[in-house]
């Protein structure tokens, strides 16, 4: 096998925060590749979470947290635009059900205003009712910079671009084995075998492992699931409602969120599990979930569920604690020219890019950072056909009769957008990462309708037999073969 | 701006038989806007047959009853237009669709909902576990196993006992795998009585009555579900799991009447159903906007649809020309034999009735509607016998729905159809009831084209 040349940096995860640093490092003259163990990058807990961007009042002032989630989010409207993701400042509400809810709340905003978060205010039972007559509770704080967005179409986009910046992609590379040498890190990912002088470690969940196999050991991350159900589009709430969160609790509470893309999501709760990879729904938190949903939005009925799913949270704090212990982002002096980060929870997304910039400045530390003139920000994503206006669209489908095929009913997905997704600049070729990238089959009928023609596209234009159209990678075939 | 007397949303049996029905009330101008690129909607890929018993009085499979509905909306001057996807509709009747030609607009004097039903689905049900391929709806596993080409799976669970979850048992069995189970929560079946004899029983496929699916188990595919006994609430009673493999969960819990479309004008839904509220004259809330068949209410057949379409259609063209409307025919009625067939009573499969025939000391029959019921009741003790309804691959690997000219041997369906598996026939369209094989299984029935 030919040796392959030793990258300046190998980044190990591709979660948003993973894909996030190799953007940034792509702005500089350096040599940077990022694998990912799943086939597709945002398959941990950056593809399975509530979608907002967080102002940053959760978070203890002073710690990385609190300060990269308010540079995140204030940083999040322009970023989204240069990477043409759809997001949407919607404002949020955490209620209030009892007196000790007002307490929580009266600290979150001092909180938040020393954190830097702009514009919060509490609100009376009253300014409550008028703001959002629907909700439950007896008093609310207000954060109006909070928002919502797409955070599989983010963390894609920052991989996109990143790419197309110079950034080689190993998808279905899981890490096995990095030894530390003199000079150089070799590290076994997948089949190959790859050297590299900084190794950069993003791997969420599996961050404590990965962290050992350098041998670092010390770290540890306890899983902690977080069920969700989704609704059928609605605009019955306009914007995020969160009860106070409880002390002690592993999330911030089951909320109601509306998404970018017009469903209503409820969830999550927060359950410490032991295996990273358990994202099975279950039934009592199923049940919970709806309970508690109810109690913040009276009238939910359980026939607006379309779909449920899971997140899994990589928390440091342990089980009976709960709570958040701050980010881990450091140079290992026991392991110089690792650089590992551990515990990226919520507000991760939020605070993906600020984090990213914050192990450029470690690795420039030791590295000389000469910028890539060639670099450019911006990347185009899926032209998208819903919610043009009739002009638009007629102009897309003269352009593109494609457009003029509708194949996913529910969200108005036409093949020309499944063509952009099926040929991706990834190289992705799952169901789930055409699922994501088009959002067809995401609808009320989960693809009923537009799952055999998707399977038609793949099997028939873009000559994938059977076997090969998977859902999530191998072992995961949506087919057995041809009938006859 | 187009304009049309009469606009149909929907190329199904319900939108076809509105057309003729608009036509015959004297509009002039009547328009079908299919989404797909052929009409029939569904029935396309229902190959079975047990359609048209009481429109055309003859037994015919979903695509031969598809093109008879299209041919008598063609016959009385429709028009027709498929590959049309309607966004939008307004009170005012104006409806926008997206074609490969580019957005059409069309200004109708009346407007009739065919738009048909969907499946529910798992995360409608909520039923707990991962989310690993494998689950399917009934209904996308049929047309993919009759359209596409593609099997889904080789040991398969059915949850559910509606008519397309017990079919669809029957067809994979059929097409080579095995169908370990069919669980249905409630006490009795959803589906007619005769698909539980033709499409379970005739297959050995076990039903499990007040059971359903508590798990599912498996990260990337299907390894298993878990089956629990319920309490007559539906409560999943504790102590009763027990694990099935599979690789395969089908899922036949229900239909839910498609109605984003009649929402966009407002047309008012029952909340529980989700279908049309129409009057007497299926006439939705809206005025000029009418609906028929499952978008309205979910039926137990075709031919009840294609009825009703008609006179929707007929109101609806009748409407625009201020005529008198006519009040809808009545609800068909349940006349079909539902629940499990009982020991020592035929149940007739040569019909959705499902005729419960007993058989005399003296040899003559009780129950059967018809004298056909006699007949099959006569041979059904001596030698059991059913049309085998399957495909065949033409050389460009799409597939031709097929069945055999007479009932064949029951007990010989299933080496039939795997016989079948290994025959190719040529790309050229073949007509309709044309021979594609004489006699192949030397018992006297060819096999015909049923499409």
């Amino acid at each position: 096998m030919a040796v392959r040349p030793t990258y300046d940096i190998f980044i190990i995860g591709g979660g948003a925060v993973g894909c996030a640093v190799a953007r940034e490092l792509s702005r500089y003259r350096l040599s940077v590749a990022l694998a990912e163990a799943a086939p597709d990058v945002a398959a941990g807990a950056s593809g399975r979470n509530s979608a907002v961007i967080h102002a940053g009042f959760n978070n203890r002032p002073g710690s990385l947290m609190a300060k990269l989630c308010v540079q995140g989010s204030q940083g999040f409207p322009a970023l989204c635009r240069e990477l043409d993701v759809p997001y949407k400042i919607t404002g949020k509400l955490l209620v209030a059900f009892d007196q000790a809810d007002l307490a929580t709340l009266r600290r979150l905003k001092d909180q938040g205003d020393r954190n830097g978060c702009r514009g919060l205010a509490l609100l009376s039972r009253d300014q409550l009712r008028a703001k959002l007559p629907q909700v439950g509770g007896i008093g609310a704080m207000e954060s109006p910079c909070t928002g919502v967005f797409d955070p599989f179409q983010y963390t894609v986009a920052l991989a996109e671009n990143a790419k197309a910046n110079g950034v080689d992609f190993y998808l279905s590379h899981p890490v096995t084995a990095i030894k530390k040498g003199p000079e150089v890190f070799t590290i076994t990912a997948g089949v190959r075998t790859f050297t590299a002088r900084r190794v950069v470690n993003c791997a969420g969940l599996h961050s404590a492992d990965v962290s050992a196999l350098a041998g670092v050991e010390g770290y540890r991350i306890y899983p902690c699931r977080g069920e969700y159900f989704i609704l059928d589009k609605t605009d019955v709430l306009p914007m995020p409602v969160y009860p106070a969160p409880k002390k002690g609790a592993g999330g911030l509470g089951v909320h109601l969120t509306p998404t970018i893309h017009g469903n209503l999501i409820l969830g999550p709760s927060a359950e410490y599990i032991d295996d990273p990879e358990d994202t099975a729904s279950t039934r009592p938190v199923m049940d919970q979930l709806f309970r508690e949903a109810c109690q913040l939005l009276p009238g939910l009925e359980r026939k607006q569920i379309i779909g449920a799913y899971c997140g899994v949270r990589p928390k440091q704090a342990p089980p009976g604690e709960g709570g958040y212990w701050d980010f881990v982002i450091k140079e290992e002096t026991r392991c110089p020219g690792l650089i590992n980060l551990i515990g990226i929870e919520s507000p991760g997304l939020t605070a993906s890019v600020p984090i990213a910039r914050m192990v450029t400045e470690i690795i420039g530390r030791t590295m000389d950072l000469v910028p890539n003139p060639t670099f450019d920000g911006r990347r185009t994503g899926i032209r998208r056909f819903r919610d043009r206006t009739p002009a638009e669209q007629a102009a897309l489908i003269a352009a593109d009769p494609d457009y003029g095929e509708v194949i996913c009913r529910c969200q108005t997905v036409t093949k020309a957008e499944l063509r952009q997704a099926i040929e991706n600049p990834l190289g992705v070729k799952t169901l789930a990462g055409i699922k994501y990238r088009a959002w067809a089959t995401t609808g009320r009928c989960s693809g009923g309708y537009c799952l055999p023609k998707i399977a038609q596209m793949l099997t028939e234009e873009y000559g994938l037999a059977p076997e090969e159209v998977t859902y999530r990678g191998p072992g995961s075939p949506l087919f057995t073969g041809r009938v006859k | 701006m187009e304009r049309y007397d009469v606009a149909i949303i929907g190329g199904g049996p319900g939108g076809l038989a509105a057309a003729r029905g608009a036509r015959e009330a004297g509009a002039e101008r009547v328009l079908v806007l299919e989404r797909d690129g052929r009409t029939g909607g569904i029935l396309n890929q229902c190959i079975h047959d047990g359609f048209g018993l009481v429109r055309y009085k003859a037994m015919l499979t979903g695509p031969e009853y598809a093109l008879r509905a299209r041919a008598e909306a063609d016959e009385v001057g429709a028009e027709v237009l498929t590959g049309a996807m309607v966004t939008g509709l307004t009170p005012e009747r104006t409806i926008t669709a997206v074609t490969r030609a580019g957005l059409m607009e069309v200004q109708a004097g009346a407007v009739v909902l065919a738009t048909g039903c969907r499946e529910r689905t798992r995360g409608a049900i909520a039923i707990p576990g991962t989310r690993p391929a494998g689950v399917f709806t009934a209904g996308a596993a049929q047309n993919l196993i009759n359209t596409k080409n593609l099997m889904v799976g080789r040991r398969v669970v059915v949850l559910g006992s509606g008519d397309i979850g017990l079919i669809m048992a029957r067809r994979l069995t059929l097409e080579g795998a095995k169908v370990l189970c069919v669980a249905e929560m409630r006490p009795a079946p959803g589906g007619l009585e005769r698909n539980i004899r033709q499409c379970l029983y005739d297959f050995d496929i076990p039903l499990y009555l007040q059971t359903t699916v508590t798990n599912i188990l498996g990260r990337k595919r299907v390894e298993g579900v878990e089956l629990s006994a319920v309490d007559e609430a539906g409560v999943p009673i504790p102590g009763t799991r027990r694990t099935v493999d599979c690789d395969t969960l089908l899922l036949s819990v229900g239909l839910i009447p498609e109605n984003e479309i009649g929402a966009l004008a407002g047309v008012e839904l029952d909340p529980v159903t989700n279908g049309t509220v129409t009057d007497g004259f299926l006439q939705t809330s809206v005025p000029g906007v009418f609906s028929c068949g499952n978008c309205r209410k979910v039926m137990d057949l075709a031919d009840f649809v294609t009825v009703q379409g008609l006179a929707a259609g007929y109101n609806a063209g009748a409407w625009v020309q201020g005529k008198d409307l006519k009040p809808m025919p009545a609800e068909t009625s349940n006349a079909m034999a539902k629940g499990l067939p009982q020991p020592g009573v035929l149940t007739c499969v040569l019909c959705p009735k499902g005729c419960r025939v007993t058989i005399g000391p003296d040899g003559t029959t009780d129950g059967n509607q018809c004298p056909k019921g006699e007949a099959y009741a006569l041979q059904e003790v001596k030698a059991p016998a059913r049309v085998l309804t399957t495909t065949v691959k033409r050389v460009d690997g799409t597939l031709l729905p097929v069945k055999t000219s007479k009932a064949v041997p029951r007990e010989n369906l299933t080496e039939y159809a795997r016989r079948l598996r290994n025959v190719t026939v040529p790309d050229a369209p073949l007509s309709y009831g044309a021979v594609v094989l004489t006699d192949p299984f030397g018992v006297g029935a060819d096999v015909v084209a049923a499409k």
